[in-house]
């Protein structure tokens, strides 16, 4: 008798200690867990496919990216499906804080100079509070081709788009994010008599991850009313991105052939359906600025 | 008669005082990490790391927010969060332990006290066990544990892909820094 007890004391005093350690845990994890967490990684990239998606770079944090988008794929298999021909766009963009970014880039189609700003004003919670990410963005592009007819030179202001965007995002789950993009377009000069010189744009998209480093975009600019002639199409742009480290590559069918607002948004002439699918890439590479201050 | 109510008080209150001070407590504890490697050296802290201490069992545990580790690039602890540790999946690293000798700590003297600590460290889903040495040190009422031990990504099923393997040290140096005070009601 005397030895069983003492056998369940020896059993029962360990477990006992056990139930301690439960108890304790559950105290110290109860003291934590009123914070609530910023929800981070919604996208890859600063950019969903063309468009910029809510992600911005931290402080100290430059990026350079270079975009690709070759020629359309019916082109025929004289130009090699579109790789003969190609438009490019440089870019760089800044963390002045973990929230306000600075871009400047330069593209080749027109020509064309842009900067911009994007400012993450809310930041999605984890348990309680806000639901979404909210970025503001605003740019300007500037065309730098020369005109047509040097002779009828038109003025300065004539050169310059402008875009404003919303990007409402939630990441749903660990692989779903969604986007949402209401967009404005304002151009000084436009193509033609019949359009607008303010075109509103509602984007949607998102992404799915597919593994921890590659995940499967889309996006779609779709043009709210008539304000653009009848032959400009809305954009339908798939991205497949892969993050290496600093590196992220998007490998991106779209028909769009500009990589700025001013050109996929209003003014896009592709046909999904016609094969005016352009093939290209966006290459971006971070570079840590802020320097080995110690901690 | 007076003498009697002083000494019964003298006992009240001491008596009083061994049991507040049963249990000790953090909630800013520091905890922080360094990766050596080839590339770049790796290196996060977290100042929000709960921990409680019973010194009459010498049980002791520790919950620590995985999403609170700052790295000095934001871009590490992005990829930190979401491809290594998934803290979304799991948000906190636990440790549940014991102070094996915690009889050696008097806590009326001042003084550094070397203690062994035996446990399980639970990091992304996954247990190991620790056995470890620390100091912890009586000051002024409180106790100022320390201890360093290492641990490697793969012992808690973290993968590291061979494209970045060189950017990861094969070894991680975890270092623990509390300071508890005693635990009272208005610790929570």
């Amino acid at each position: 008798m005397v030895k069983l007890s003492f056998l369940l004391v020896l059993v029962c005093l360990p477990l006992t200690f056990a139930q301690a350690q439960d108890e304790l845990l559950k105290l110290a994890e109860a003291t934590d867990s009123a914070a609530s967490e910023a929800v981070s990684g919604s996208f890859k990239a600063t950019r969903l496919v063309n468009g910029h998606s809510v992600e911005t770079n931290g402080e100290g944090v430059l990026l350079f990216l270079i975009s690709h988008r070759f020629g359309t794929l019916n082109s025929g298999a004289y130009e090699f499906f579109g790789l003969d021909q190609a438009t490019l766009r440089l870019g760089l963009e800044y963390g002045l804080t973990d929230r306000l970014n600075v871009g400047i880039g330069r593209s080749s189609l027109e020509k064309t100079f842009d900067g911009f700003l994007k400012y993450k004003l809310l930041q999605q919670q984890t348990k309680r509070g806000m639901p979404v990410t909210l970025t503001l963005f605003t740019s300007t592009a500037i065309r730098s081709l020369k005109w047509p007819d040097e002779e009828e030179s038109l003025d300065l202001e004539h050169r310059f788009t402008y875009t404003h965007q919303l990007l409402i995002a939630r990441k749903f789950t660990e692989r779903l994010s969604l986007q949402l993009s209401p967009t404005l377009v304002h151009r000084n000069l436009v193509p033609a008599r019949q359009d607008e010189n303010d075109v509103y744009a509602l984007g949607g998209g998102g992404r799915f991850k597919l593994t921890k480093r590659t995940s499967f975009n889309a996006e779609y600019y779709y043009l709210l009313s008539d304000q653009t002639r009848e032959d400009f199409r809305n954009t339908l742009s798939l991205g497949f991105d892969i993050e290496t480290g600093g590196h992220v590559f998007q490998l991106i069918f779209t028909n769009a052939q500009g990589m700025v607002e001013k050109f996929f948004v209003p003014q896009n002439t592709g046909y999904w359906s016609k094969g005016d699918i352009y093939f290209g890439f966006n290459i971006s590479r971070t570079f840590d600025l802020k320097g080995g201050e110690e901690w | 008669m007076r003498q009697l109510t002083l000494l019964l008080a003298i006992l009240l209150l001491s008596s009083a005082d061994v049991l507040a001070q049963e249990r000790f407590f953090t909630r800013t504890g520091h905890i922080w990490f360094f990766s050596d490697a080839p590339l770049e050296d790796i290196e996060a802290h977290n100042r929000k790391v709960v921990s409680i201490l019973d010194v009459g069992t010498g049980d002791m545990v520790f919950s620590v927010p995985m999403k609170e580790f700052e790295f000095r690039k934001s871009l590490m602890q992005t990829h930190f969060n979401e491809n290594y540790v998934e803290s979304d999946k799991y948000p906190k690293a636990t440790f549940k332990g014991k102070v094996t000798n915690i009889q050696a700590v008097d806590l009326e003297r001042d003084a550094a006290y070397e203690v062994r600590v035996k446990g399980v460290l639970h990091i992304h889903g996954q247990d190991k066990s620790i056995d470890t040495v620390g100091i912890l040190e009586v000051r002024a009422g409180r106790l100022l544990g320390k201890s360093t031990f290492t641990v490697t990504p793969q012992e808690f099923g973290i993968k590291i892909p061979r494209l970045v393997r060189n950017n990861i040290a094969r070894q991680i140096d975890i270092t623990v820094d509390v300071v508890y005070e005693p635990f009272t009601e208005n610790s929570l």
